[in-house]
């Protein structure tokens, strides 16, 4: 088909306005990016967009010299891959279950785990029954509530419902038995749709804050996105004290300030997940909407 | 392999016998899911006492109503209403206009490896969490250094610098565009997807008959669709009180538009936990939420039923 000159102005149009929006989800995280690497005083003049003026690696050397923020760093990358194996490997375990068309039990606890995705108890229940199962500022508040996500096992099992069932079948007439099915023939095959939910579980433990704030605000159990919630919200209160690691190496060496410090906080907090999804960005699967049914 | 007739026959406990090792298996699925997602249901009886955290639940003094009854009369519970909704329509409303128009457009480059970045950097606030976006948008905001206020200054568009975060009435817009920043890339994958389902043939023979670039994005890629948007649409409406908790409790922290930034979440935060013998009161509001999440995604997932689009449940 020739494409007539009205087209070739509509294309250009489109590829601009994308390349716009292109810039406008990668400034801030660049401008962030330039901060984390300036000079903090310098930062302050303002007028900081698309390179450093005051090249310096004294931000990033400050996050990594305070213990709370090497400990809060810890406790989120624990979290982060405990999470991460286990809920892929018990939500891939009850997909497959859900999976096999003649388990008997498998439209009630279909319908079991669907319910708990629409209706929940709300915070303080939630509260009081971690008070009870001795959870609170316990690092274990971060693993068990997470260890099997209701949406993530639709989508896993959406997935194992589009292989041959003659593979099952066959495995079961050799013999084998269900875990080991699971183990040898459905986790090989399945590894596109569980790289998809790893990512999920893992950005999802990463980037949470709002458990350590409620249920474990104890110091030694902050995370990384905690700290970084603190210093935001102290840095939005003026009148609130700032962290006293921040306040001590501020005045100790006034040459890191708030949003300095932050910026280079971001970074750490980022850059992992920066680096990780490209690689996994080709799993990507869309979630099939139809597989919440029944 | 055993016919139906013998299966039924050797009964209940035969079929299960037969699958032990699957019903082993799940047993400690059933039991994850009663304690974590079913127990906290008992909870929700605090809603219906005068709830003393020293009590026993036989000494418990039960109150029926009032908690419900104290919450609808509370002025405070129509402005976290007012709040949460106007939030939620501006998200919903931002939100699917801006992904569908992005897959919509994205569709119609021809460059594969453009596509490609593009869709790439466009997924990627996505990962960001609340934090560092509220971080970043408090920055780009802000009175003294912020950029939009140098950029607007600079072009001569305002002569005073704009206190953002300070003005209660960029509030709502400041939450919506932030969301549509974070999640239109992410949103349009699944309008994508259904894009690609949409039969070629169609294209050509719209173009035989006159129909331009933007007649057919209008006329045959939009119709197409049309079920995943009204799939989306159901499923989101259930979640129109769930306006966002993060965002409106970290940008609303300088305390300058706690009128118009705090929402049902918040609400349940501060009255439960913050108010000494609060966690009745909350849980009765936490509950009022749930109860009309639950009623009104019940209701759309009728409408659609009725209406012949595929239902949810």
């Amino acid at each position: 088909m020739r494409r007539s000159l009205g087209d070739k102005i509509v294309d250009a149009i489109i590829v601009f306005g994308m390349c716009l929006i292109i810039i406008i989800m990668l400034f801030p995280i660049w401008n962030t990016l330039v901060v984390s690497f300036n000079e903090a005083r310098d930062s302050l003049k303002g007028s900081l967009y698309l390179w450093p003026r005051e090249w310096t690696l004294f931000n990033y050397q400050s996050v990594f010299k305070t213990d709370k923020v090497v400990n809060a760093f810890l406790i989120s990358v624990y979290r982060t891959v405990i999470t991460l194996v286990v809920n892929v490997f018990l939500s891939s375990l009850l997909a497959y279950i859900l999976s096999r068309k003649e388990f008997i039990f498998r439209k009630f606890l279909t319908t079991f785990m669907v319910i708990t995705m629409y209706i929940n108890a709300g915070l303080i229940p939630q509260y009081f029954l971690y008070r009870d199962l001795v959870l609170i500022n316990r690092f274990w508040v971060y693993i068990l509530p997470s260890m099997v996500g209701a949406f993530n096992v639709i989508v896993i099992r959406t997935y194992i419902n589009t292989l041959p069932a003659s593979l099952v079948e066959s495995a079961k007439i050799d013999g084998a038995s269900e875990m080991k099915i699971f183990l040898r023939i459905i986790i090989p095959l399945c590894l596109p749709v569980m790289a998809t939910v790893a990512l999920w579980a893992a950005v999802g433990a990463w980037n949470d804050w709002f458990t350590s704030f409620i249920f474990a605000p104890k110091q030694d159990l902050s995370t990384l996105q905690y700290e970084m919630m603190k210093i935001l919200s102290a840095s939005m209160q003026s009148g609130v004290r700032q962290p006293d690691y921040l306040a001590s190496s501020m005045q100790a060496r006034s040459m890191v300030t708030p949003n300095s410090l932050r910026a280079a906080m971001t970074m750490v907090a980022t850059v992992p997940i920066l680096i990780v999804y490209p690689f996994l960005q080709k799993y990507f699967i869309t979630v099939n909407i139809g597989g919440v049914k029944g | 392999m055993k016919s139906e007739g013998v299966i039924r026959k050797k009964g209940l406990l035969y079929r299960i016998s037969t699958q032990k090792e699957l019903t082993l298996l799940s047993l400690p699925f059933f039991i994850y899911f009663t304690i974590f997602n079913y127990a906290p249901l008992w909870g929700l009886t605090m809603a219906f006492q005068n709830y003393r955290p020293n009590r026993s639940f036989s000494e418990q003094e039960w109150v029926g109503f009032r908690h419900f009854e104290k919450l609808f009369t509370d002025p405070d519970f129509y402005r976290v209403m007012r709040n949460t909704l106007s939030m939620s329509i501006i998200n919903l409303v931002f939100g699917f206009v801006s992904a569908i128009a992005f897959a919509l457009f994205l569709n119609e480059l021809r460059g594969k490896a453009f596509k490609r970045i593009t869709q790439t950097v466009s997924y990627m606030p996505h990962f960001l969490s609340m934090i560092i976006v509220c971080g970043l948008v408090s920055n780009f905001l802000a009175m003294d250094g912020g950029i939009v206020n140098e950029l607007l200054l600079r072009t001569g568009l305002i002569k005073d610098k704009i206190h953002f975060m300070g003005e209660p009435g960029y509030f709502w817009w400041i939450v919506g565009f932030t969301n549509v920043w974070k999640s239109m890339g992410w949103n349009s994958i699944i309008y994508l997807a259904a894009v690609t389902s949409i039969d070629p043939a169609l294209y050509e023979a719209a173009a035989m008959d006159g129909c331009g670039r933007f007649g057919r994005m209008w006329n045959i890629t939009l119709p197409g669709i049309k079920s995943t948007i009204v799939i989306l649409l159901i499923m989101n409406a259930g979640w129109i009180l769930n306006a966002g908790f993060e965002m409106q409790y970290i940008l609303g922290s300088n305390g300058l538009v706690l009128d118009v930034s705090e929402t049902i979440d918040i609400f349940v935060l501060k009255r439960g936990f913050g108010r000494s013998n609060g966690y009745a009161f909350g849980t009765a509001a936490g509950m009022f939420k749930t109860v009309v999440s639950v009623v009104i995604l019940t209701l759309f997932n009728k409408i659609a039923g009725m209406v012949g689009e595929e239902k949810l449940i």
